[in-house]
């Protein structure tokens, strides 16, 4: 085995105390999350601060913040696959795995919100075309079909060793055996996978921006103050990306310490990421200038008292929390190479991912509370919605856990294809040079 | 086809609320209780809304009366994922109990706020339950509820016509809130028809929308204070 595999494989192969300590505090707090929500669905949503007209809340708030999660991934890997960038190749595993989960997650939340949930299958039996909803429900479907078929695809090289070297018995055996559909690792069948493989990468593109430009319609196909604007789809877009490569930093900078991966995801890979977080935060700050400079000099009658409420008034600790989080911590960071380092992205990727997630709240709430008819609302919510909020950041955890417990973190012949790439490439440099030297040395001797 | 439609005199409703209440008894509206009324959750289908204008001394108060608008391009019908609301052919909005899904996506795009969601297990006092409206059915937890027109009184108005052997009249029917107004504010009628008294109130200078600049076409209307 080479030192790679040896390295991937090792927590596959032995589970040590720290996996079950970490795998029960994370199953406990799901288990947490899933009884509060037992306790909802007996009582009724009237257990939530949610009230008439905030109908919507803090589930909304999660079900955009774990969609926007799962843009890390998929889009990431794809547009760096696109583009041919070599230093991706050991992180693309990752990404994709956050993209799957986080998509998991993140519709779980539309069913929680649900008043009814178990007719969730009347949106398909009596799906109308007409609702936003019904785009983000195929949107997000066959975004997460593809992102499984694409977390999966590359995997089955890794699976096929699996299934030759793993030395333990049992299921697991079966299970890699399985999976790995039979794979030779001949030309043929190299061919073919990297041929899907780019055909996907280029069509998840698309896939996944409609996703996030979809979910941001259904607050901006109503006519609520603040909602109703043609920013949102991009916006969200941005917010999703850059929410998304923060959390593939915590993913990334957690992997690489407990399954020793410091060989392979290694500094560049967080300066390069660090300096694409570092465009995402400045055009996030671009998006949130536009919205509320033109919000305040046209200064609606509707949009006014929303506005107001987020800047001054009961929302404004969310939404400077988020200013300072999301754009201006984030670029004092980032800005200098010495803090586009693991210790530096890892700690911009927290404040983001709770700026962006108060970003999520701030959009969510706010404009409900400010109805244009009858009363302004406060929204207070209550344990249940936070206990359910934890609890789904605990399965998120927990899955990404679980996954990388059973397969493997990189894409081994990824990454071995790279090493091969870049050293023919020195070859080919030192042949170059050589025949300069030797040209030049034929002019001189003359 | 008829299309039903209400006009509300702003200078005849005194903010008596009986409207309110002739709703709840009617529609067999559950009751919030004041704690859960007090988290916003009260169910008025018909409610009276406390306006003012101006400020202190110069102000001017008004009432204004609020049922579901029953728009002709109503956002709600237009959001709704599962056609658990739609607007039937006499342009009246209903919502299908049985198929709502508890989304709560139409609740907050109807911009009148005319919508209420059931938070719990419908509840009503001891001393209500004998009066629940057998004509009305009950909603469950989990869907959402608004005014109907009192659509069960078109329905019982058409088979009474027929059991009479006569023609039906647009007069026979009238929503519970309509017959109960005490400053005989409300008028109810068919706006298809050209010689109804809506369809001629329509014309009057005082006739107003709410929200009109939405582009939502409220079928309710109202006149202004004179
Ligand atoms: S007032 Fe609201 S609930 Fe009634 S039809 Fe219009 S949008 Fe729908
Ligand atoms: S709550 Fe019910 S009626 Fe309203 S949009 Fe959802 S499914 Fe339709």
């Amino acid at each position: 085995m080479s030192r790679i595999e040896q390295t991937v494989f090792a927590p596959l192969r032995t589970t040590g105390k720290s996996f079950w300590v970490l795998f029960t505090i994370l199953a406990a707090l799901t288990g947490w999350g899933v009884f509060a929500y037992i306790y909802q669905l007996s009582d009724g949503l009237g257990v939530t601060g949610l009230s008439r007209p905030v109908y919507w809340g803090i589930y909304l708030t999660n079900f955009v913040f774990f969609i926007g999660i799962s843009h890390a991934g998929t889009l990431i890997s794809a547009i760096l696959r696109v583009t041919q960038a070599n230093w991706r190749r050991s992180i693309t595993r990752i990404a994709e795995a956050v993209t799957v989960f986080a998509l998991c997650v993140g519709g779980l939340q539309i069913l929680i919100d649900m008043g009814r949930p178990e007719r969730a299958l009347n949106v398909i039996l009596y799906g109308r075309y007409q609702s936003p909803f019904l785009w983000d429900f195929t949107c997000i479907s066959i975004y997460l079909f593809s992102s499984i078929t694409y977390l999966y695809l590359p995997m089955l090289p890794d699976l096929a060793r699996l299934r030759d070297k793993f030395d333990g018995a049992g299921w697991r055996k079966w299970l890699y055996t399985t999976l790995a559909l039979g794979w030779k690792g001949n030309y043929e069948q190299h061919h073919r996978l990297e041929k899907a493989i780019a055909i996907l990468a280029i069509a998840i593109i698309p896939i996944a921006v409609s996703v996030h430009t979809v979910v941001s319609w259904i607050f901006g196909m109503t006519l609520q103050p603040m909602w109703h604007s043609t920013i949102l789809g991009p916006y969200f877009v941005v917010g999703a990306i850059f929410s998304g490569i923060a959390t593939l930093f915590l993913a990334m900078a957690l992997m690489r310490k407990v399954m020793h991966l410091e060989e392979w995801l290694t500094e560049k890979q967080f300066n390069y990421l660090g300096l694409l977080l570092l465009v995402m935060s400045v055009l996030w700050t671009y998006f949130t200038l536009s919205e509320y400079v033109t919000t305040f000099y046209g200064a609606l009658a509707d949009e006014m008292p929303v506005a107001n409420a987020k800047i001054f008034g009961e929302f404004n600790w969310a939404f400077w929390t988020m200013v300072l989080f999301n754009g201006i911590l984030p670029f004092v960071i980032l800005i200098r190479r010495s803090g586009r380092t693991v210790m530096g992205t890892v700690i911009a990727s927290i404040f983001i991912d709770i700026g962006m997630w108060l970003e999520r709240f701030t959009i969510v709430a706010p404009s409900l509370t400010r109805p244009r008819l009858s009363q302004w609302a406060i929204y207070q919510p209550t344990w249940v919605e936070a206990s359910i909020t934890i609890g789904s950041l605990a399965m998120f955890a927990l899955l990404f856990v679980v996954f990388f417990k059973l397969f493997p973190s990189l894409a081994i012949w990824e990454v071995e294809e790279g090493v091969e790439i870049e050293e023919r490439r020195k070859l080919a440099e030192k042949i170059r040079l050589e025949d300069l030297r030797a040209a030049s040395g034929v002019a001189s001797g003359e | 086809m008829p299309r039903w439609t209400m006009a509300i005199d702003l200078d005849k409703c005194l903010g008596c609320q009986a409207c309110t209440v002739a709703c709840r008894m009617e529609n067999n509206t559950p009751i919030a209780g004041p704690e859960q009324a007090a988290k916003g959750r009260a169910m008025l289908w018909n409610e009276v809304i406390p306006s003012s204008d101006g400020e202190y001394p110069n102000v001017t108060a008004r009432y204004i009366p609020r049922p579901c608008m029953h728009c002709d391009d109503a956002l709600c019908v237009k959001v709704c994922p599962v056609k658990a609301t739609y607007r039937n052919e006499e342009g009246t909005v209903l919502v299908d109990y049985d198929r709502c899904i508890g989304c709560r996506f139409c609740t907050v795009a109807c911009p009148y706020a005319a919508r209420y969601f059931n938070w719990h297990e419908p509840y009503y006092p001891e001393t209500l339950k004998a009066h629940l409206n057998p004509d009305v059915a009950i909603r469950p937890k989990g869907v959402v509820e608004k005014c109907t027109f009192c659509v069960h009184r078109l329905r019982k108005a058409r088979e009474q016509a027929a059991a009479e052997g006569r023609v039906f009249q647009a007069s026979d029917y009238v929503p519970a809130c309509v017959e109960t107004c005490t400053g005989r504010a409300r008028y109810f009628g068919d706006l298809d028809d050209p010689a109804s008294l809506v369809s001629q109130l329509l014309k009057s200078p005082r006739a107003f929308h709410l929200l009109e600049e939405l582009g939502t076409h409220p079928k309710v209307f109202y006149l202004r204070e004179g």
